[in-house]
């Protein structure tokens, strides 16, 4: 077995905290770890949130404390949300994308500019033959959709990116 | 361009700039809070039902973009964000008096005879003003602020396209919905003024640089309403309901507070 170091050990630990509202997708996987900062036992995880308006930001901040405090050479953990740093959907990752849709949440587009033409595809039949229901979704992060080929509803990330410098 | 201002404790040191941010602060908090409180009461009233869902996601969101702002004026010494929320008296408040209108007759238990031509005109126009707030924020002297403006921006994207759309549909709908649109406008541009006001200290928020000067808000968001509106305005909106900024209010304030301190006022400590 490989030794891990301890900030790897906190990254593994990181990958199965799920987001609440997204069963087996980890907060590592949808890009919102930041920064990882050691100093002996004492662990700060800077974190980036989706959306400002989430809910679930509590809930993560306590699941994330309690997992790497779990770690038996952890003292503490302290977790912490910065606005100071953007969350877009480009840093979900590969790994993330699979878990979404599994759960039949169609990733965002990569690469996605604002005005873009948006299209998604189905997460279960691949099928770029679907029709955008409503924007806004269950969450403030997900938008309904339906595949016009299979006959599914689902769901898709709303692209959300930083947006270039108007003049 | 005024030096950068990187934290609340570097702030504090100057009182009068302290003051006009805090002031600021306190206008992009009330006004957010305050238009998802009203917005919350359409929950399961709207037209249909993905609207339902559509506008309680645009309200959620708005309200954690309220309880940002409240975050920084708790960072800046302001006290508890959850007070500043629930337990400041009306005077006290500095949101918008338009804003704080109640959606129409009744409540939204019993009777509730909300008026959706008020609500998609009131939205169009803040979430409008907002857009222009917040891009001027992002260049403001205080950092915090800029990243706070940053983040919010690319969210509140899809809240006034989703109004945009409304009254453009609406716009080019029967005579009867054109009637009611057009009704709302005139009733805003005799109510909506203190909403692109900066209130008593607007020249000291230019002065250091914390957001554009009034006239130049003002100018920015009539023309961008414009953009939108099938008769265009010339003149600025009045202020017939007063002027929340330097904080009037009505009773409709009251009767907001009353209803969204319920759960509060039963247990303060709670943690929620």
């Amino acid at each position: 077995m490989v030794q891990l170091m301890p900030d790897e050990e906190v990254l593994e630990v990181l990958k199965t905290v799920d987001d609440p509202e997204l069963t087996n997708v980890s907060v590592y996987d949808l890009g919102m770890v930041y920064s990882v900062v050691l100093n002996g036992g004492h662990v700060s995880v800077t974190m980036v949130p989706t959306f400002a308006g989430c809910p679930a930001l509590d809930f993560i901040e306590r699941d994330v404390k309690k997992a790497i405090e779990h770690l038996p050479w952890v003292d503490s953990c302290e977790v912490k949300f910065s606005f100071e740093y953007q969350w877009t959907t480009d840093l979900i990752t590969d790994r993330g994308k699979v878990q979404l849709r599994k759960l039949g949440i169609s990733p965002p587009p990569d690469h996605y500019r604002v005005g873009e033409e948006w299209t998604v595809d189905c997460p279960y039949c691949s099928s770029s033959y679907t029709s955008m229901e409503n924007v806004f979704g269950p969450t403030a992060c997900r938008s309904i959709l339906y595949c016009l080929d299979c006959r599914n509803p689902f769901e898709a990330m709303k692209p959300v990116i930083v947006e270039e410098e108007t003049a | 361009m005024s030096k950068i201002i990187k934290t609340p404790e570097e702030a504090k040191q100057n009182q009068s700039y302290k003051a006009a941010l805090v002031e600021l602060l306190y206008q992009f908090a009330d006004d957010d809070f305050i238009i998802s409180f009203r917005g919350s009461e359409w929950l399961g009233l709207a037209p249909h039902i993905e609207e339902d869902v559509a506008f309680s996601s645009i309200t959620q969101n708005t309200m954690g973009h309220a309880t940002m702002f409240f975050q920084m004026l708790e960072e800046l010494g302001e006290g508890d964000a959850d007070h500043l929320a629930h337990g400041r008296s009306p005077g006290e408040r500095r949101s918008s008096v338009y804003l704080e209108k109640m959606n129409g007759s009744g409540s939204y238990i019993e009777d509730a005879n909300y008026d959706w031509a008020l609500a998609v005109v009131r939205n169009f126009l803040y979430e409008t003003l907002k857009r222009v707030k917040l891009e001027a924020a992002t260049r403001s002297s205080y950092e915090p602020l800029i990243f706070i403006a940053r983040k919010i921006l690319m969210e509140q994207t899809y809240h006034l396209a989703h109004w945009r759309l409304w009254i453009q549909q609406l716009q080019a709908s029967t005579e009867e919905a054109k009637a009611k649109i057009s009704a709302r406008l005139e009733e805003a541009w005799q109510e909506f003024g203190d909403a692109i006001e900066l209130g008593p200290k607007a020249d000291d928020i230019h002065r250091f640089d914390l957001l554009i000067d009034e006239e130049t808000l003002k100018k920015r968001w009539l023309e961008k309403v414009n953009e939108v509106l099938a008769e265009k305005y010339e003149s600025l909106p009045k202020k017939k309901l007063g002027n929340g900024r330097i904080g009037e209010f009505n009773a409709d304030l009251e009767q907001a507070i009353d209803i969204f301190t319920a759960v509060y006022r039963t247990d303060v400590e709670a943690a929620w």
